[in-house]
């Protein structure tokens, strides 16, 4: 297959990305492939430079070399975030970032997708669709009955769930999840995991975690990164019997 | 679609306020003019645009609430948009002056013929023209946040280092209007004003409608700012207060939210200018002065920030507050000023309206409280806990 074949069929393609700071490269020659509809779990040791390539993919850091693409042919390091969301691209943060002062359905409608201008905002009225789009999210992540509470007051896995649910509402192409059921119980895990593997069916989803039985839940392709590059590539099994991850990541 | 947005924006406090601000702008003047000297219900003839002057600082307040409260952008310069509408405003009343000055110079104010300037700078031009300056009062401060808030916004210039970027704008517009050559009357400023529409400036009349219009334009700015934080717009600028990287991930562009807001409020800050300075007499350069701008985020703070009546209670309040004490104990009222704002900042970090909104949760919860929890008879029962009708 030729090069500008294989990048066409992606959704997001790195190719080569390095970044330093002050010197330190935080990612050194990374190369990732993620397809339409695919799921793609990403684990590592801490400073392996997770949250630095979603930083990189979402336009907050400006890789030094390499090539971002989106969907086969946007480059992604010449846009900014805003414009970088609107393409299709939906970020979970580490943190589960929810807007505190508003409550659970308006954090909702201000994700939904509609135009972001400041006067489409200011003029904007929720109609029927709008409305029932919103019940139908959070029905999906469960926070119907919390929909005019505010965000502050929700448990931390709720927060995180939420956070999912913005990024639905956003209806993006690409989803980057970063530890999504840190801090959850097992039997939210066990959900979380089958909402994800739901969204995997018809959009592509990148998560990374550190809870490995997570990891197995949702059955996907898996990458293991190591100071800011590939360190092995596969399934769970294969990437875990890898003896350079033993060796680096999962100890003996 | 407009409508609906309005419809929207006239929550119950809104409609309180505005109705209570209409009455005002009857009731002080009604009083002022239609009472019998000595009745103990009629305003005495200071006192109207006094209040008057206490209406354009609460609008002050509410316009720097609009961007602080709201949008996060606590801007120390603020005094620099009021000044500057109250100098639109003094350069059409110079005008109104014409051959009654002490130089009766029917074209130039008094301090041109004193530089011996020739003829009116062009900047001059049309301000002898009420909606000419009017729109001046609008256009400028307007355009100067937009220029500024752009540049700034769009470099990501936030927190500490926006308020002191304000602060120097304001400053060096201070030194900027200081000088003669600015052609605003330098050190002076402009004063001496006859008439205002043709009426003398002030004759008791004229004092009850520029209050009343004081009264008016703070009604409309308080409708204004309401359909603007009831709209998902002003979530938006919420959210930016609260989390702007997460909002930007959102697709929403950050800085265009935050230059509508910064415009807007540059603009009520304008107007309140413009109607500051008639009712004062005059405007010099020391309405740029830094602590001015300081003290508009202490009334908003003390008030309660975040909210449409904070910084109306607050402007009213800490200036009553000041006439008072500037009269009593003028010594003192620096150190008033900054116990307040220290008082404020410790234990008070919502002012006072969020300090009423803290009493009436604490009843509720003490009410609900008492309604929920079950008397033994009813647990003995098996009755559910309603609270009964009152007999």
């Amino acid at each position: 297959m030729s090069e500008a074949a294989e990048k066409l069929g992606t959704m997001l393609y790195l190719d080569g990305v390095s970044v330093a700071f002050d010197g330190f490269k935080a990612i050194n020659n990374l190369s990732i492939i993620v397809h339409p509809a695919e799921m793609l779990a990403i684990i590592g040791p801490n400073g392996a430079g997770k949250t630095t390539m979603m930083d990189i993919i979402t336009g907050k850091t400006r890789p030094d070399d390499g090539q971002v693409l989106f969907d086969g042919r946007t480059d992604l390091t010449k846009l900014d975030e805003a414009a970088i969301a609107n393409l299709g691209i939906g970020r979970k943060f580490q943190k589960p970032t929810v807007f505190e002062s508003h409550t659970v359905w308006d954090n909702i409608e201000m994700a939904l997708k509609k135009p972001r201008g400041v006067f489409a905002a200011l003029f904007y009225v929720a109609d029927d669709a709008d409305i029932a789009r919103i019940t139908e999210i959070l029905e999906t992540v469960r926070l119907i009955a919390r929909k005019d509470d505010y965000a502050a007051n929700l448990s931390h896995g709720q927060k995180q769930w939420l956070e999912i649910g913005m990024l639905l509402a956003q209806d993006p192409k690409l989803l980057l999840v970063d530890e999504p059921v840190a801090g959850m119980t097992d039997a939210e895990t066990v959900e979380t995991a089958k909402l994800l593997k739901d969204i995997a069916r018809t959009r592509s989803v990148v998560v990374v975690e550190h809870d490995m039985s997570f990891v197995r839940e949702l059955g996907s392709r898996v990458t293991c990164l190591a100071e800011g590059a590939v360190l092995a590539e596969g399934s769970l099994d294969q990437v875990s019997a890898n003896p350079v991850v033993i060796e680096r990541y999962l100890g003996r | 679609m407009i409508t609906q947005a309005l419809f929207r924006a006239l929550d119950k406090k809104a409609i309180w306020i505005v109705a209570i601000l209409l009455v005002v702008a009857i009731a002080v003047p009604m009083s002022n003019l239609l009472l019998p000297e000595g009745n103990p219900f009629r305003l005495p003839n200071y006192a109207v645009p006094l209040f008057g002057k206490y209406l354009t600082f609460a609008m002050l307040a509410l316009a720097l609430d609009l961007v602080w409260g709201y949008c996060g952008i606590l801007s120390l310069g603020h005094g620099a948009f009021f000044a500057i509408g109250g100098y639109a405003m003094g350069m059409y009343l110079m005008r109104q002056i014409g051959t009654r000055g002490v130089y009766a110079n029917p074209i130039l104010p008094d301090f041109m013929v004193f530089l011996n300037w020739k003829e009116l700078p062009w900047y001059w031009y049309g301000m002898d023209n009420f909606w000419i300056a009017m729109l001046m009062v609008v256009l400028v401060p307007g355009l100067l946040a937009f220029v500024f808030g752009f540049l700034a916004f769009r470099s990501r210039v936030t927190g500490v280092y926006l308020s002191i970027i304000t602060q120097a704008m304001t400053y060096a517009l201070l030194l900027a209007f200081f000088r003669n050559d600015m052609g605003f009357g330098g050190n002076n400023g402009l004063t001496d004003f006859k008439d205002i529409l043709g009426q003398p400036i002030s004759a008791t009349t004229t004092r009850a409608a520029l209050f009343a219009a004081s009264a008016i334009a703070l009604a409309l700015a308080v409708l204004a700012c309401s359909m603007i934080v009831n709209s998902k717009l002003g979530k938006v600028m919420v959210a930016v207060r609260d989390a702007e990287s997460r909002t930007r991930f959102l697709g929403y562009r950050v800085e265009y939210v935050k230059l509508f807001a910064f415009v807007v409020s540059a603009i009520i800050a304008g107007i309140a200018g413009a109607l500051y300075v008639p009712q004062v007499g005059i405007i010099n350069p020391s309405e740029f002065d830094p602590a001015n701008s300081i003290e508009v985020v202490i009334w908003t703070a003390v008030g309660g920030r975040g909210t449409i009546i904070g910084p109306i209670i607050g402007g009213i309040l800490v200036n009553v507050g000041k006439s008072y004490f500037t009269g009593a104990f003028p010594e003192y009222w620096l150190f008033a000023l900054g116990a307040l704002f220290v008082v404020t900042t410790l234990f008070l970090p919502k002012g006072i309206v969020g300090l009423i909104g803290q009493y009436r949760a604490a009843t509720t919860r003490r009410e609900q409280h008492d309604r929920d929890a079950p008397t033994p008879q009813q647990v003995e029962a098996g009755v559910d806990p309603q609270p009964k009708p009152a007999e």
